[in-house]
């Protein structure tokens, strides 16, 4: 094989494509197609609560073209990160889809699922052999935190993937995926080298992100060569530069050339991106190496608290002068009002959106405003006691007689009726690990469905 | 002369790099921009500690790679992503202070 090509519809399976770019891309005869469903961007939340952060239908909308194309071009179809966190849930959600897609279009085809779920079990045993390393700045793993963690999750490498290349079946379904990896996977299969098709893959899992104007919700390709690969957007209102395909290696990384993945380290400090011919980017000498131990990074989230909260707006200019004293009073006074209520059963926050709302503590700029908008948040041990302290905060905000004040009728302008809303339970990263493993195949399990 | 950064970049970004650290990115479009900033010495752990008010071993990394006319920061969030207390789930707002920089 002289090129393999890669098409990547998308950035996020259920984020869309414009038809013509999609069917331009099937025109370039792709070697697989492959979609990234997945991202810890969103928060803790899918992977706590086992759901996504798109619409049923939007994956639907998506995933037909893919699949019927796909198959009518024998060529592979691969999901990578399933339903938005990987999870059992979010892959057995995915799986539903694609079979109802293939009901509907009377295909008949073998599925693969590569789960990715990691039995507690396993991770205490990794615990108490001293194989578990924290991430960043995640406090060390316990017993305790893995019993209250709502499924565990490990990102897989190409590994498995290649497993499944191997028997030749099309419609692969992985659980939780580093982002590259499906990418790549098709890449090495078909005898490309490793850094390339991991460099492609980590260039590709955001679909035409890498182009400008970029977005995720455009198709590109992907060229891999024997020595350097191509990145060719697949919309003509699109182009590839140079320094916009070497900015996207940049994205969402906390290193710029050395990117770190299941069982590798991606160093791209020797790359030279050029321009190819109009609007399409050349890169050659990404360089890999193997590690020694093999570290699969875990992923887990847990119920922290339930949420109830409610927007108003500031516009009293007296009030906007003395807002954080007001706020600071409020919160004593629900608390006296609450004295039999423990402390540490609730928080409550305040966002003053308009003068420190997004950057908080960070803001290094002087408010200078003439309005404000009031995110007031109440977190509790459970629903009720939230509700029942946002609805007595909201009401003693609204009402309170600060000093000075002259708009005796009331101090918030709500825009909803009613205010305060019900949020549900809020979730936090509680494993952010990375696990030491045998080899890339030790965890995943694979699944042969029908065909 | 002196510009602010945000005259000089084409990209000022920030973004999540996993849930438990935040990266911004500056990225140029002209070699003279970049090599301009890079040689200016003005941006270091101590301007990115001061302008976010942060101490300065949260900052993991301040890096100039060349072949892409950028420069990566990175620093640990107090919060992680998405739970109690963050204020921004993606990171994609906390660039801003960069702007303002001056070089020379």
């Amino acid at each position: 094989m002289l090129e393999c090509r890669i098409l990547s519809p998308c950035g996020i399976l259920g984020y869309g494509y414009p038809m013509e770019s999609f069917l331009e891309g099937i025109k370039q005869e792709p070697h697989a197609i492959v979609v990234d469903a997945g991202s810890t961007d969103a928060g803790p939340h899918k992977l706590g609560a086992g759901i996504g952060i798109v619409s049923r239908m939007a994956v639907k909308k998506d995933l037909e073209p893919m699949l019927i194309y796909g198959i009518k071009k024998d060529i592979p179809i691969i999901i990578g990160s399933a339903g938005g966190a990987g999870a059992k849930p979010h892959v057995e959600w995915t799986l539903k889809i694609v079979k109802e897609i293939l009901q509907e279009n009377d295909i008949e085809e073998e599925i693969a699922v590569i789960w990715s779920d990691i039995p507690k079990q396993r991770v205490k045993e990794g615990l108490k052999n001293n194989i578990i390393i924290p991430l960043d700045n995640t406090s060390k793993l316990t017993e305790e935190i893995i019993d209250d963690t709502n499924g565990i999750v490990g990102q897989m490498g190409v590994e498995p993937i290649l497993e499944v290349l191997k028997r030749g079946v099309k419609i692969i379904i992985c659980g939780r995926a580093y982002d590259p990896a499906p990418f790549a996977a098709v890449g090495i299969y078909n005898g490309f080298k490793p850094a390339l098709s991991y460099h492609l893959g980590k260039i590709l899992e955001c679909g035409a992100l890498s182009a400008e104007p970029g977005t995720t919700k455009d198709c590109i390709l992907g060229i891999l060569r024997e020595n350097d690969f191509l990145v060719k957007p697949l919309n003509k209102e699109r182009k590839c530069s140079p320094i916009s395909v070497a900015a996207h290696t940049f994205y969402e990384k906390d290193h710029p050339y050395i990117l770190l993945g299941p069982g590798i380290r991606l160093d791209l400090s020797k790359c030279s991106f050029d321009q190819y011919e109009n609007g399409v980017v050349r890169v050659s000498g990404s360089e890999i190496d193997y590690t020694d131990p093999y570290y699969i990074k875990m992923e887990g989230a847990r119920k922290v608290a339930f949420r109830t909260f409610v927007i108003a707006g500031i516009r009293d200019p007296l009030m906007i002068e003395k807002i954080d004293k007001i706020e600071e009073d409020i919160l004593k006074q629900v608390e006296a009002y609450f004295k039999e209520i423990p402390k540490s059963d609730y928080k409550i926050n305040f966002y003053n959106y308009g003068k420190n709302g997004v950057m908080g503590e960070k803001e290094p700029e002087r408010f200078r405003g003439y309005e404000i908008g009031l995110l007031m948040e109440v977190l509790a041990k459970d629903q009720e006691l939230a509700n029942t302290i946002c609805a007595a905060l909201r009401s003693t905000l609204l009402h309170y007689p600060y000093e000075g004040r002259k708009s005796t009728a009331g101090n918030l302008a709500f825009p909803f009726a009613p205010s305060d809303v019900e949020f549900g339970a809020v979730y936090e990263f509680s494993v952010y690990h990375l696990i030491e493993v045998k080899d890339g195949l030790e965890l995943f399990r694979i699944e042969y469905l029908g065909g | 002369m002196e510009n602010t950064l945000y005259e000089l970049a084409k990209v000022i970004r920030s973004k999540n790099s996993g849930p438990f650290k935040i990266t911004l990115d500056i990225l140029f479009d002209e070699k003279s921009k970049y090599e301009r900033v890079k040689n200016s010495g003005v941006l270091t752990k101590e301007i990115i500690s001061k302008l976010y008010n942060i101490p300065k071993t949260s900052i993991t990394g301040l890096i100039f790679f060349d072949q892409a006319l950028g420069i990566k920061i990175t620093f640990l969030r107090d919060i992680s992503s998405g739970t109690i207390g963050d204020r921004d789930v993606y990171g994609a707002q906390q660039h801003a202070p960069l702007m303002e920089i001056l070089i020379p």
